[in-house]
């Protein structure tokens, strides 16, 4: 270990993984608290108020954690890969001070309105702050996945002579193809997110028989937008995501796949071990042809096995790179039949009724952090060995002058503080969730605003 | 064309140290000034609407710094691992501190939220201006074009900070560097006390206002041992002065924002106070600037290996590209900034106000 890029790629991947579980529920329930607070403003939607204030108030709390361990995701690009920022700052530079300029100064000048101006500024205004959140997090969420797009697919640039990376066409560049399907991607699968925790709260009051209202509201909005974003999530998004890395980056489709062997008429394989040193994958289920069409649209189409390209250029985590994708794939399909069955009873009117159902809508909450982890797992893993895919690998990429120890050392003070700050968002989200939603009116509250 | 850029991430390094550093100063004063729950509301209501987007101006600068000089970020930050890596910590407490006191009103609760409020606020404020120290002094760059140095050393009296072949003794934090440091704590300090002031009453306020002078006699003392210091160890940067039109400014500010400071402490006047000390600050970092241009980190190795506005430009496409949606994108910021103020004027109160802090 005394490789300094390992520590400073388990600190990166640490870092972002926690951060990325605040702004995917952020982003997604932006959306949803302006579908409320619209329905709040209908005549006789009073009932939606009181739902929506429940949730600006996580939504206040989710992005507070999220805006403090993002700080350290922006000064990482200096600290950490001092050299990857020296050849593409000129390029990225821009998506980063883009976000600041336009989606940072949005957000931050709204949120306290948001979270605690309901009275100052009145419905409408307040509902205007909500719409301002909603554009600010999907803008920021716009210009951070166009950063990672050009890592996975690097666009509108030119190359000096010293390897320095220029940017030749900013709209090229923010355009990219593949930041366009990534974002579309990855900004449904944060409404799923947000969906199942809206639902799973909604179902846990249900059952405990408590704000029988506000339970019947959030399952009602929660398994509506959470069967919409499940499927769009896999569909078109996901398969045209899969597209375009079986077009760009075929060996980690391979890797994804568990494909050694190249050859026609791939079938996908449901589960299985690969089976790296022996090049084979153990114990397969698999679905014949599936792999071929959905890769290229044709049942027979040739799909490309590891075996046909050089190690040197396999992503370097196979393993984990296969089980993430299969994952976050298999949960995807799962989310889409137990939201297909939660709209079905709630159609019959029996949803609120049937409580392995709510149940299991209750013990869903975490999968669907655990498949957008697992998205952003694939993607990344699936980029290895390349830091920008043929341009930069990733060992040269980092800080030349940091060594191990130091990173150890700041990855340890990473682990240390997010885990009380986890423990602590923990505790404080189980009380905001057992106080529930409280009245219609805004409550006049002096000292705890909600203690 | 990299010259402009020069002065757009100089604008929002100002932006930033006027309107985050008076939040960094509350921070540091807070359970000073403040000793009920109440007061503490107050204090925490006074910055509550605005620290946030203050902190932006951080990001903002930083990602403009990158825009244009990307190479200035990534030999500036690594080279500085560890303190930079501290320093966000401290960014991480603070941001918590004022945001999870209120969930939950437990004495204890809160008494240890403070805490991490201003300790963090205190301890960033110290390292930013250790930054600051670093770049004034210089950092040992030399062929490999990233530098390394430790992260402390070189507090022996009267030990040079460059030593005899030109490579610095010393760590990130030195005497030098480390008293640079106190001067930019004290100095946001006192401002953050002339912005408190203006936003409290009562007992806050009377507390503040017994701190205010002798804040001011510190940082003034402080100045001064700091520009002597600076002329012992980088002569280079003093030297410059006369000969930089925006240094020139940058005095006039300085001049002209102490003087308002003084009349308006004599005369009691809060909002003029306000405005003095941001103007004094803005005029420290523009002179210091200008007498820096256009090198952005000097080396002490040699000044061959200075990273420089010329080495570190990003390209004329991205400056350009740049510039089209820059000044829209900062009018925007200031709109929202104006609005906010809107919604906030005059004194804050801890009944009305105090919501959520």
């Amino acid at each position: 270990m005394g490789d300094p890029l390992l520590w400073h790629r388990f600190q990166f991947a640490f870092t972002i993984v926690y951060h990325y579980l605040f702004p995917q529920l952020t982003m997604g329930l932006a959306l949803l608290i302006v579908v409320m607070k619209a329905l709040a403003l209908r005549p006789g939607g009073e009932g939606w108020a009181p739902v929506a204030r429940f949730w600006v108030r996580l939504f206040g709390l989710n992005f507070a954690v999220g805006v403090v361990t993002g700080i350290p995701m922006e000064f990482q690009f200096g600290t950490n890969w001092a050299r990857f920022s020296t050849m593409a700052g000129g390029v990225i530079g821009q998506t980063l001070a883009l976000e600041g300029l336009f989606a940072f100064f949005l957000e931050s000048s709204f949120l306290a309105m948001l979270v605690w101006g309901e009275k100052k500024l009145g419905p409408r205004k307040h509902f205007g702050a909500a719409v301002a959140l909603f554009i600010g997090s999907w803008l920021s969420g716009f210009f951070i996945t166009t950063t990672n797009a050009f890592m996975q697919h690097p666009v509108g640039y030119s190359q000096a002579d010293d390897g320095t990376l220029h940017l030749a066409s900013l709209a090229t560049y923010l355009f990219n193809p593949w930041g366009l399907a990534q974002y579309a991607h990855t900004m449904v699968a944060s409404v799923v997110t947000a969906s199942f925790v809206v639902t799973a709260i909604g179902a846990f009051w249900s059952l405990q028989g408590v704000f029988a209202d506000a339970a019947a509201r959030n399952v009602k909005i929660g398994t509506i937008a959470g069967l919409v974003s499940a499927f769009v999530v896999a569909f078109p998004t996901g398969d045209h995501q899969a597209k375009l890395v079986a077009a760009h980056q075929p060996a980690s489709l391979a890797a994804m796949e568990g494909r050694f062997e190249s050859g026609p008429s791939a079938s996908i394989h449901l589960i299985g071990q690969p089976n790296v040193r022996e090049r084979r994958l153990d114990n397969p289920v698999s679905v014949p042809l599936a792999l071929s069409f959905l890769a290229f649209g044709s049942f027979h189409a040739d799909v490309q096995g590891l075996a046909d390209f050089p190690e040197e250029s396999w992503p370097t985590n196979i393993e984990l790179l296969y089980y993430a994708f299969h994952v976050m794939v298999g949960l995807g399909t799962a989310f889409i039949g137990l939201m297909g069955l939660a709209n079905l009873l709630r159609w019959r009117g029996t949803l609120l009724k049937n409580k392995p159902v709510l149940w299991a809508l209750m013990l869903a909450a975490p999968f669907p952090y655990i498949a957008n982890t697992a998205g952003w797992m694939s993607a990344e893993l699936g980029r290895q060995p390349w830091l920008i895919y043929g341009l930069l690998r990733t060992a040269q990429g980092a800080s030349p002058t940091v060594h191990a120890g130091s990173t150890a050392f700041t990855l340890i003070g990473f682990c240390g503080l997010y885990l009380v700050l986890g423990i602590t968002f923990l505790v404080l989200m189980g009380r905001e969730v057992l106080h529930g939603p409280g009245q219609i009116e805004p409550v006049e509250t002096h000292g705890a605003p909600h203690g | 064309m990299a010259d402009l850029w020069f002065w757009l991430v100089a604008l929002l390094v100002v932006g930033w140290a006027v309107l985050d550093g008076f939040d960094l100063g509350v921070g540091v004063l807070h359970r000073f000034v403040a000793k009920t729950d109440t007061e503490r509301r107050e204090v925490l209501a006074a910055i509550g609407p605005v620290w946030d987007g203050n902190e932006v101006w951080l990001l903002a600068a930083a990602g403009s710094m990158f825009l244009a000089f990307p190479r200035l970020v990534a030999v500036g930050l690594s080279g500085l691992y560890l303190p930079v890596i501290f320093a966000v910590w401290c960014l991480i407490l603070r941001g918590l501190g004022i945001e999870l006191r209120s969930h939950v009103s437990n004495s204890l609760w809160r008494a240890f939220f403070d805490v991490v409020f201003q300790v963090g606020s205190t301890l960033f404020s110290l390292l930013i201006g250790i930054a600051l120290g670093n770049v004034l002094r210089g950092v040992p760059i030399a062929e490999g074009v990233y530098f390394e140095q430790g992260l402390f050393g070189g507090f022996e009296p009267g030990s040079p900070t460059t030593g005899a072949a030109g490579h610095p003794v010393g760590g990130a934090v030195d005497s030098y560097t480390l008293g640079v440091g106190l001067f930019v704590l004290l100095t946001l300090t006192a401002h953050g006390a002339n912005y408190l002031r203006l936003k409290t009453s009562g007992e806050v306020n009377a507390r503040v206002t017994r701190w205010v002078p002798k804040l001011w006699a510190a940082t003034l003392v402080g100045w001064l041992w700091v520009t002597w210091s600076t002329a012992q160890v980088t002569p280079l940067v003093l030297a410059a002065l006369p000969h930089k039109p925006f240094a020139w400014v940058g005095m006039a500010l300085i001049a002209g924002g102490l003087g308002s400071l003084v009349f308006a402490l004599l005369q009691r006047r809060e909002l003029l106070a306000f405005i003095g000390s941001s103007v004094f600050i803005a005029g420290l970092l523009v002179a210091t600037v200008a007498c820096l241009h256009p090198v952005l980190l000097r080396s002490t190795v040699d000044s061959r290996f200075d990273v420089t506005i010329e080495t570190a430009a990003s390209g004329s496409v991205a400056m350009q590209s740049g510039l089209l949606w820059w000044f829209p994108g900062l009018l925007l910021a200031v709109g929202y900034f104006i609005w906010v103020l809107k919604h906030f004027r005059g004194k804050v109160v801890a009944a009305r106000d105090g919501e959520g802090y």
